[in-house]
C-alpha cells in the first residue's frame, strides 16, 4: 500500500500527462482514499485552465458582440444576434461533439493562408486535442452568454449618464471608455459572476464529449468517474469532486466580489449591485 | 421500407438515400428524438412539483423542514449539475438494491461490498435479471428522469421561492385583515399571483432543461447523441450502406433540432407571458391595461 505522501507525489501532477508522476493510474483494489483526493485535485487543473483562459478571451469577444448587437446598423446587429442565438440556443454538449467532428475533418497538415507577401500555415492538428479544441468551443460559448449579459447591461445604462457625457463634450472613444464601458460592467457584474461559475462547471463536460483524454490525463470529473467505475462506489469520488467544486465556486465568488467592490467604489453602500446566485446560465 | 431497397448498392443516388434514411437503425434514431421530448415533458412537471415542495418547505414554520428545504435548494449551488447526473442514478440503484436485499434475503451472511464489488442476492436485483429487456429500458429511463427531476426541482425551488416573496406583502396582509387563515391567504391571494413573477425564471429553466437532455447519453441511454455517433461513423463495404465519416452532419442535424426547440419555446413563452400579465400589478400588465387589451 502507498502512503498518503506517495500517492500525492505520484498523482498530484498526473493530469498533465504520463511523464508527470506515476505513468499508470491506480486500479481495482489498489485504490486508496488519498489516491482519489490527489488525482481528482490534479484533474482540477484542467477545469481551472479551461475556465480562466476562455473567460479572459471571452470577455473581449463578448464586449465586441454586445456592442454589435446593440448597434443600430443591421450589418453589425444581425450577425452578432445570430451568433449569440446559435451558441445560447443549443446545448454545449452538442457543440462540443459537433466541433470535435468538424475539427477531425480539417486537413492534418494545416491551412496555408496566402497574404500576398507572406505565407502563414495555420496549424489545425491541435484542434482535435482538448486543450485547444475544447478551449475554442468554450471561448465562443462563454462569449455568447456573456455578450447577452453585457447587451442587457448596455440597454440598462441610465440615460442621464449618457446625457452628462454629452454635456461634457465627450464622444466616440472617450465616451465609451469612461462612461459606457464602466457602467456596463458595473451593471453586468452580478450576472457575469454567475456566468463565470457556470462556465467553470461546464468545463466538466469536455472529456465526456468526444475529446479524448490523451494518456489518461483528464479533468476532475473524468478521474472521479474513473474511480466510480473502478470501485463501483459512487459515494466517495463524486462527493470529493463536489467538495472541490464548492471550493472553486467560493473562490470565484470571492474574486468577482473583490472586482465588484472596485467597480462600485464610488457609489454609496445601498446603491451597489449585489451578487445573487441565479442558476440561469447553465448550458 | 421501400420495395426497391433490396439491393442498395445498385441504386441511383436519391433512391439510395431514401433507403438509407429509412433503415431500421435510422428509425431508432428518429425514435430517440421522441424519447427526448417525452423526457422533457415528464421532467418539467415533476421538477415543478419537487420545486414547489422545496419552496413550501423553506417557508414552513417548523425549523427542521425549513433546513431540509434550504439544504435541497442549495444542493445545486457550487456543484456542477453533471456530477448529480452521474451520481444520482447509480446511488439510487445501489440504495434500492440494498433495501431489497434487506427485505428479501435477511439470512444472507456475505457482506454486500466485497472488495470493489457490490453484490446483493439474486432476488434483490433491481430489476430482476430474469425480467424482459423493456423493463430494464424503462428502469434506466426512470432513473434518468429521477436525476433530472431532482436537479431541476432544486432550481425550480429557488425560482418559486423568489416568486412567492415577490408578491407584494400588503396583499397578504389585506387578506389576513379580511379574516383569512394563513392557508386561505396562500391559496386565494399568493398562489394565483406568483406565476407572473415566476415565469421568467421558469422559462429559463425550461430552456436549461432542453439543453440538459443530451446528458442522457452519459447515463447509458440510447439517445440522440448515441445514435448520431453510431450512425455517422464511417461504414466499410461490409455494411449494407457504406459511407465515409458523416458524424459531423449528424451532429449538425441534432444541433438544428435543439435550435428549433429553443426557438419555438421562446415564442411560446412570450405568448404565455402576455396571457399571464393581464390584470397584474406589474409594468407589463399596466401597459396592457392602457392599450385596452
Amino acid at each position: 500500500m502507498r502512503t498518503c505522501w506517495e500517492s500525492f507525489e505520484g498523482y498530484f501532477l498526473r493530469a498533465l500527462g504520463r511523464e508527470f508522476g506515476q505513468p499508470l493510474l491506480p486500479r481495482g483494489l489498489d485504490i486508496t482514499l488519498c489516491d482519489q483526493f490527489a488525482l481528482i485535485a490534479s484533474g482540477l487543473m484542467w477545469n481551472v485552465y479551461l475556465a480562466v483562459v476562455s473567460l479572459v478571451a471571452g470577455f473581449f469577444l463578448a464586449t465586441a458582440l454586445a456592442l454589435g448587437k446593440f448597434s443600430e446598423r443591421a450589418v453589425l446587429q444581425r450577425p452578432a444576434a445570430a451568433f449569440i442565438f446559435l451558441f445560447r440556443g443549443s446545448p454545449l454538449f452538442i457543440q462540443f461533439f459537433f466541433a470535435y467532428e468538424a475539427f477531425v475533418l480539417l486537413p492534418r497538415a494545416g491551412f496555408v493562408i496566402n497574404l500576398f507577401f507572406v505565407e502563414i500555415t495555420a496549424e489545425t492538428r491541435w484542434l482535435t486535442r482538448a486543450w485547444a479544441g475544447a478551449l475554442v468551443v468554450l471561448w465562443l460559448n462563454t462569449s455568447a452568454y456573456t455578450a447577452e449579459i453585457f447587451y442587457g447591461a448596455l440597454r440598462a445604462i441610465p440615460r442621464g449618464d449618457l446625457e452628462a457625457a454629452d454635456a461634457y463634450g465627450m464622444s466616440g472613444w472617450a465616451r465609451f471608455r469612461r462612461i459606457v464601458w464602466p457602467t456596463m460592467l458595473r451593471l453586468a457584474w452580478p450576472s457575469y459572476t454567475n456566468e463565470a461559475i457556470f462556465l467553470t462547471h461546464a468545463t466538466t463536460l469536455v472529456f465526456f464529449s468526444g475529446f479524448p483524454a490523451w494518456q489518461q490525463s483528464g479533468d476532475a470529473l473524468y478521474y472521479a468517474r474513473y474511480f466510480a467505475d473502478q470501485t463501483f462506489n459512487p459515494f466517495i469520488s463524486y462527493p470529493i469532486v463536489a467538495v472541490y467544486f464548492i471550493g472553486l465556486t467560493l473562490a470565484i465568488i470571492w474574486l468577482f466580489g473583490a472586482a465588484n467592490r472596485r467597480l462600485n467604489r464610488h457609489l454609496p453602500q445601498e446603491a451597489r449591485s449585489r451578487f445573487r446566485f441565479r442558476p440561469q446560465y447553465i448550458r | 421500407m421501400f420495395a426497391f431497397c433490396a439491393d442498395p448498392s445498385a441504386l441511383p443516388q436519391w433512391q439510395w438515400f431514401a433507403c438509407y434514411l429509412t433503415s431500421g437503425t435510422h428509425l431508432a434514431f428518429y425514435w430517440s428524438f421522441v424519447v427526448v421530448i417525452v423526457l422533457i415533458l415528464l421532467a418539467a412537471p415533476a421538477s415543478l412539483l419537487l420545486g414547489f415542495g422545496g419552496a413550501l418547505a423553506q417557508r414552513s414554520r417548523y425549523a427542521p423542514l425549513r433546513w431540509f428545504g434550504a439544504g435541497y435548494t442549495s444542493m445545486v449551488r457550487g456543484v456542477p449539475d453533471i456530477v448529480f447526473f452521474l451520481f444520482v442514478p447509480i446511488a439510487v440503484d445501489q440504495s434500492l438494491e440494498f433495501l431489497m436485499h434487506q427485505i428479501r434475503c435477511p439470512d444472507w451472511d456475505l457482506p454486500i461490498r466485497r472488495g470493489n464489488d457490490f453484490l446483493v442476492c439474486p432476488a434483490a436485483k433491481v430489476p430482476l435479471s430474469t425480467s424482459p429487456s423493456w423493463v430494464h429500458d424503462f428502469y434506466a429511463f426512470g432513473l434518468a428522469l429521477l436525476a433530472f427531476a431532482l436537479v431541476f426541482g432544486a432550481f425550480a425551488a429557488n425560482t418559486l421561492r423568489g416568486a412567492m416573496e415577490a408578491v407584494p406583502k400588503a396583499q397578504i396582509e389585506t387578506a389576513e385583515a379580511y379574516g383569512m387563515t394563513r392557508g386561505q391567504a396562500f391559496r386565494r391571494v399568493l398562489l394565483p399571483q406568483m406565476w407572473v413573477y415566476a415565469l421568467p425564471g421558469l422559462s429559463n429553466l425550461w430552456m436549461i432543461l432542453i439543453k440538459a437532455t443530451p446528458l442522457l447519453f452519459l447515463l447509458g441511454i440510447q439517445d440522440i447523441v448515441f445514435w448520431a455517433r453510431e450512425l455517422g461513423g464511417a461504414k466499410t463495404s461490409l455494411y449494407t450502406y457504406p459511407h465515409p465519416d458523416w458524424r459531423v452532419w449528424y451532429f449538425l442535424v441534432v444541433l438544428i433540432f435543439y435550435l428549433l426547440l429553443t426557438w419555438v419555446s421562446q415564442f411560446g413563452f412570450e405568448r404565455l407571458m402576455g396571457r399571464l400579465s393581464v390584470g397584474q400589478a406589474t409594468a407589463g400588465g399596466e401597459r396592457m391595461r392602457k392599450a385596452g387589451l
